[in-house]
């Protein structure tokens, strides 16, 4: 733990600071009013030397033990975080959007770093080096010990009083500036179409306004905010200059000596330095205790999906039905059911499509099947075994899906197709790739089926996007297949091509294919209409 | 998809960091008043030290109460002087941030205005410009936390070096020297140091947010391939990569720190040193001895933020030079410099407009002619890619045709000022943006003007009408950030809305199908196509065919080249290109 090295290394600094100002008091106080030269004081400031390379090496160690410590701290933070998402993310955290997951993950963990790498040790001295300073002083001089025993406590009590001021305040400057920020981006990116409606000089009065007013209603809340840091300013000050008053006059009536006087006033701002210190780590407080709380947020969130304790074999879509027995779903935090009591079959080898306008709960179908999702009610059975039964990690095995929106990984082309089988040879690899029509993409590309996508490659376009993802398919060679959307945001002639691929795959496999263009489901065995969650219209093609 | 930042150009950044500080000159004032109060609040500190050493060295003597008085009222006079100099302080530099950030994002904001959107081709991506507004941020530190400190510093070590030098020099040359060492070298060879790792680390970060993009977009492809375990390892690699990366700063941050407490400890022995050789000798009052010691070991407090300041200047240095990487691409159009005023009514003409982008072998456009008349219909119809936006783009003069030229009314569009000439012809781009506002303010946009009456017809003829009215706050709902709230149909609707409200004699609509089904498209198409009531020309760029049968003129473009024109019927009886189009939808 960091933290056990940080107090070893804070009492060792506390007692170095202690020894160090003894042994300077003694040295000033041999040569005035002692009368010595610097022969006669040699010897302590040798002892000296090796007292401030002692505090050196300390303050080495605090320093690099903390960051080595808070990033290891962080780095197991980040792994769990990771797993969670990719346990969760598929349904669980639909309503997050993803940016903002990774925010947390990166920078929220940054700033939990700088709290345990910064803060907390920070923390420790506050308490360490006081505690010890105290112990020397208070038998050497009473009302220099009392001085600094009233006037520190100031410092941690108006921390805690003004703070909650102060922490709205910051808190308010911060939100000021990121709204600023925000409103800038905002302008940024939409300057084409500021400039197409001839808004963009105005956009340019609008920053200048907003600049302008949000900088006068900020500081009328940091002219109250920064009262807070004048009166912890004041306190130490104040401090260490009625130390000074009060022993001089202990020195005047005699009750001590010089040395240990010079060594109590050099003690004085030593103590109140961690507490101050701890003040400036404010932010990295907050903004860490913030990033932990989202943290253990995401961490807390439900599994979407059920794994049974003893799992029943997966059955296999190509010996019985899939079917869907009155099965209904709702979002979570969204009140209407997405799904209502939907009936659903879907026999082995045959072309099912579910068509229906966007937002009616056809993805969320997919997504059952799939065990991205758990229905709230109702079954779903595939051979007479119910799902939920099963492993969903073996169930998925004979699945291959496509989704409207394929994500692409930034490994090779080949890497990015053999994602449901990395063990697919070369030559299956090229088959797949030729069933999905991808051939002139890997010709167009550099190193063909070796180019990294990503990193400054080109971007592949949607309708190419939407190949890789048919190739992977392909490759998959499962008997159950999903294709949500294939030719959404594509042209006519790409759709017609992409219908080409799809019909080919559609071959010798149980398809269950999602439209909201009823012209792309007429190739199907079926369709059956999927309309607010309800199943409208049924209808065979065949 | 690959985060990672463009390096800065190297050759100039300290020349982009003085432009950009030139920027905000008119600050000066404001600046040199908080440089003041920050390097006073030191000398008051370290004043209080050292007039308290004094105090003490004469208690030591044994005299008067009462003549140590000045002392004890000096001390405690410095405790509040320090306390409200830096309260000030604090509130000068905060204000001069402020001031100086929204600076900044106005004179940056000026210099992007003639660039967008030709002069940022390539380099358009939500990405650049959402780092460009991070650099803006970064340069608000640069008179705050960058600039602010050395000088105080500068400023504190220099006062206080001079007091000390009158009683003992040669301890004011040890404390100069060991401040320099402190505030200037050490830092300079900890950046040097963590230079270095820091250009590791900077890739292995982006790497690493790049991954985590990708999980979380693709984490239900990775779950139904059932490749989880292995996509967590990567992130694991990727992180052990950064903390490997990350390692050396925290040894440098270590060292540094070390050093720092050693430089202040071997100044303060060797001034102790010095001093007690200068008081045997007679040269130094022995009263004088612990202050000078005391202010020693104070003064420090003056190099205290340099580390951070040097960090942040390189930050800043950085920044800015990657701002003037994107602002200093040429312009691509500019104003004439006598403008005509924009004919009030007439044709828009494309007269052999061919464009072509450097480093593109095709041409973008090949000699392509049209003319949209008042209250005629065009439709500009073809594959993506096919040059139909690039022409658009022609007409607003977001681009200049490379031969050929554009007029309106007879006259070359160049010689119009820019902002005339969008105001007379309106483009709604096919990447519409939605500002973070209401409905009503993103389409009042178009038309300052308008009266939330004018507004919600506008959004009606959009066919966003029975949309608008199941809303609970009508047009006054909000779109959420850059429109996220609204679906793709929605947001294309919205900015159609624009299209339609914006009071110009020519419209030119890119893709307004693009987020619609077949039935909407058509019925969209059909509309713009019969409804003539005023003198406005419109021009429509689709790919999707349906509904135009109603349009004076259809062209279709291949390749940036015109394959075939005519009405509807002329054709469609031809059996070409737009039959073949017609049919495959």
């Amino acid at each position: 733990m960091p933290l056990v090295g940080a107090v070893v290394l804070g009492v060792a600094t506390s007692l170095l600071v202690v020894a160090q100002a003894v042994l300077l008091g003694r040295v000033i106080a041999g040569a005035f009013p002692g009368g010595q030269d610097l022969g006669e004081v040699s010897g302590e400031l040798w002892i000296l030397v090796a007292v401030v390379g002692a505090r050196a090496l300390c303050a080495f160690g605090f320093e690099t033990s903390g960051r080595l410590g808070a990033r290891r701290v962080v780095g197991e933070l980040r792994a769990s975080l990771t797993a969670k998402m990719l346990e969760t993310r598929p349904a669980g955290l639909r309503g997050q959007r993803a940016g903002e997951l990774v925010t947390n993950a990166v920078q929220g963990l940054s700033s939990l770093e700088a709290y345990f790498a910064r803060y907390l040790p920070q923390l420790v001295l506050a308490v360490v080096v006081p505690v010890v300073i105290l112990i020397y002083v208070f038998p050497r001089d009473f009302a220099a010990g009392t001085i600094l025993l009233v006037t520190l406590p100031i410092i941690p009590l108006f921390m805690i009083l003004i703070g909650l001021a102060a922490r709205t305040a910051t808190e308010r400057r911060w939100r000021t500036l990121s709204l600023l920020s925000a409103h800038f981006l905002d302008a940024v990116k939409g300057l084409q179409t500021l400039k197409a409606n001839d808004r963009a000089q105005r956009q340019v009065e609008t920053l200048r306004e907003t600049g302008e007013q949000y900088r006068k209603q900020t500081m009328v809340t940091l002219r109250i905010a920064f009262l807070s840091s004048l009166v912890l300013e004041l306190a130490a000050m104040m401090g260490t200059a009625l130390v000074a008053a009060a022993v001089a006059i202990q020195l005047i009536n005699g009750g001590l000596e010089f040395s240990t006087a010079l060594a109590v006033l050099l003690l004085a701002p030593e103590l109140y330095l961690p507490v101050r210190m701890v003040g400036q780590q404010f932010h990295a407080s907050t903004d860490g205790l913030t990033a932990a709380n989202e943290c253990f947020e995401v961490l807390d969130t439900p599994t979407a999906v059920s794994v049974p304790a003893a799992p029943l074999p997966s059955p296999d879509p190509r010996i019985g039905p899939l079917l869907l027995e009155n099965v209904s779903f709702a979002y979570e935090g969204r009140g209407e059911a997405v799904l209502e009591a939907i009936d659903l079959k879907l026999s082995p080898g045959e072309q099912l499509a579910l068509v229906g306008p966007s937002g009616q709960g056809k993805s969320t179908v997919a997504s059952l099947i799939l065990r991205l999702l758990d229905p709230q009610s109702g079954r779903i059975l595939c051979n007479g075994v119910d799902l939920l039964e099963v492993d969903p990690k073996e169930w998925r095995q004979h699945l291959a899906w496509v989704p409207q929106r394929p994500t692409l990984f930034s490994a090779t082309l080949a890497e990015n197709i053999r994602l449901g089988r990395p063990e697919a040879d070369q030559s299956a690899l090229l088959a797949a790739c030729a069933d999905a029509g991808l051939e002139q993409l890997i010709d167009s590309m550099p190193q063909g089926l070796e180019t990294r996508l990503g990193e400054g490659q080109r971007t592949l376009s949607a309708g190419e996007t939407q190949r890789v993802a048919l190739a992977r398919a392909f490759l998959r060679d499962a008997p159950l297949v999903i294709l949500d959307e294939p030719t959404a945001h594509l042209d006519a002639e790409s759709s017609a091509a992409i219908g080409e691929a799809i019909a080919r795959l559609s071959q010798s496999r149980s398809v269950l294919l999602i439209v909201h263009r009823p012209a792309l489901a007429a190739a199907a065995d079926r369709i059956v209409t999927l309309r607010e969650g309800l199943i409208v219209d049924r209808q065979a093609q065949r | 998809m690959s985060a990672a930042p463009a390096p800065a150009p190297k050759l100039d950044r300290w020349g982009a960091l003085i432009r950009a500080a030139r920027l905000v000159s008119p600050r000066r004032g404001q600046l040199i008043l908080s440089i003041a109060l920050g390097a006073g609040a030191i000398l008051a500190a370290v004043g209080l030290l050292a007039v308290a050493g004094v105090l003490i060295s004469k208690a030591a003597l044994r005299p008067e109460i009462l003549t140590l008085t000045i002392f004890t009222v000096g001390v405690r006079a410095l405790a509040i002087a320090r306390a409200l100099l830096r309260y000030g302080e604090r509130l000068v530099s905060h204000d001069l941030a402020f001031r100086v950030l929204a600076d900044l994002r106005v004179r940056f904001f000026e210099r992007l205005i003639p660039l967008v959107p030709e002069g940022l081709r390539g380099i358009r991506s939500g990405d650049v410009l959402s780092r460009f507004v991070g650099d803006v941020d970064t340069l608000q530190d640069l008179y705050l936390r960058a600039l602010g400190p050395p000088l105080i510093g500068i400023l504190a070590i220099a006062l206080l070096a001079g007091a000390v030098a009158i009683v003992l020099p040669a301890g004011a040359l040890v404390l100069v020297v060991a401040m320099l060492i402190a505030g200037l070298l050490l830092p300079a060879l900890a950046a040097r140091a963590g230079r270095r790792s820091g250009l590791r680390e900077a890739p292995a970060r982006a790497q690493l947010s790049a991954e985590l993009v990708e999980l979380v977009s693709g984490a239900a492809e990775l779950a139904v391939y059932g490749r989880e375990q292995q996509w967590a390892e990567r992130i694991e690699a990727a992180d052990s990569k950064l903390a490997a990366t990350e390692r050396p700063g925290a040894w440098i941050s270590g060292v540094t720190s070390g050093a720092g407490v050693a430089i202040g400890g071997a100044a303060m022995i060797a001034v102790a040193a010095i001093g007690v050789q200068a008081t045997a000798a007679g040269q130094l009052d022995g009263v004088l001895l612990a202050g000078i010691v005391f202010l020693t070991i104070g003064a420090f407090e003056a190099v205290v933020g340099l580390p951070d300041a040097a960090q942040r200047l390189t930050a800043c240095a950085q920044a800015a030079a990657r701002l003037e990487g994107v602002t200093e691409a040429p312009i691509p159009v500019s104003d004439p410099p006598a403008p005509i005023p924009v004919p009030s009514d007439g044709s828009l003409s494309f007269e052999d407009v061919s464009v072509r982008f450097e480093g593109r072998e095709q041409a973008a456009l090949s000699c392509v002619s049209a003319a949209l008349a008042p209250g005629s219909r065009i439709a500009l119809v073809g594959a993506s890619g096919a040059g139909k936006t690039t022409l658009a783009s022609c007409a607003v003069r977001f681009l200049d045709p490379s031969s050929g030229r554009v007029t309106l009314g007879g006259v070359d569009i160049r010689e119009l000022s820019q902002d005339a000439l969008r105001s007379a012809v309106r483009l709604v781009s096919q990447e519409a943006y939605l500002f973070t506002t209401t409905i009503a303010q993103n389409v009042r946009l178009a038309a300052p003007e308008a009266s939330d009456d004018q507004i919600t017809a506008a959004l009606s003829r959009a066919g966003l009408g029975a949309w608008i009215a199941s809303l609970p706050e009508g047009i006054e709902t909000l779109v959420g950030e850059e429109g996220t709230e609204v679906s793709g149909g929605q947001r294309g609707r919205i900015a159609l809305a624009r299209g339609l409200i914006a009071p110009s004699q020519i419209v030119i609509l890119d893709e307004p199908t693009a987020n619609l089904d077949a039935a909407g498209a058509r019925e969209l198409l059909s509309a713009i196509g019969s409804e003539r009531s005023d003198r406005r020309a419109m021009m429509v760029i689709t790919h999707t065919v349906d509904g135009l049968e109603e349009f004076d003129e259809i062209i279709v473009l291949e390749a940036g080249a015109v394959v075939e024109r005519g009405t509807w019927g002329d054709l469609i009886a031809a059996k070409g290109a737009l039959a073949r189009l017609s049919a495959a939808a």
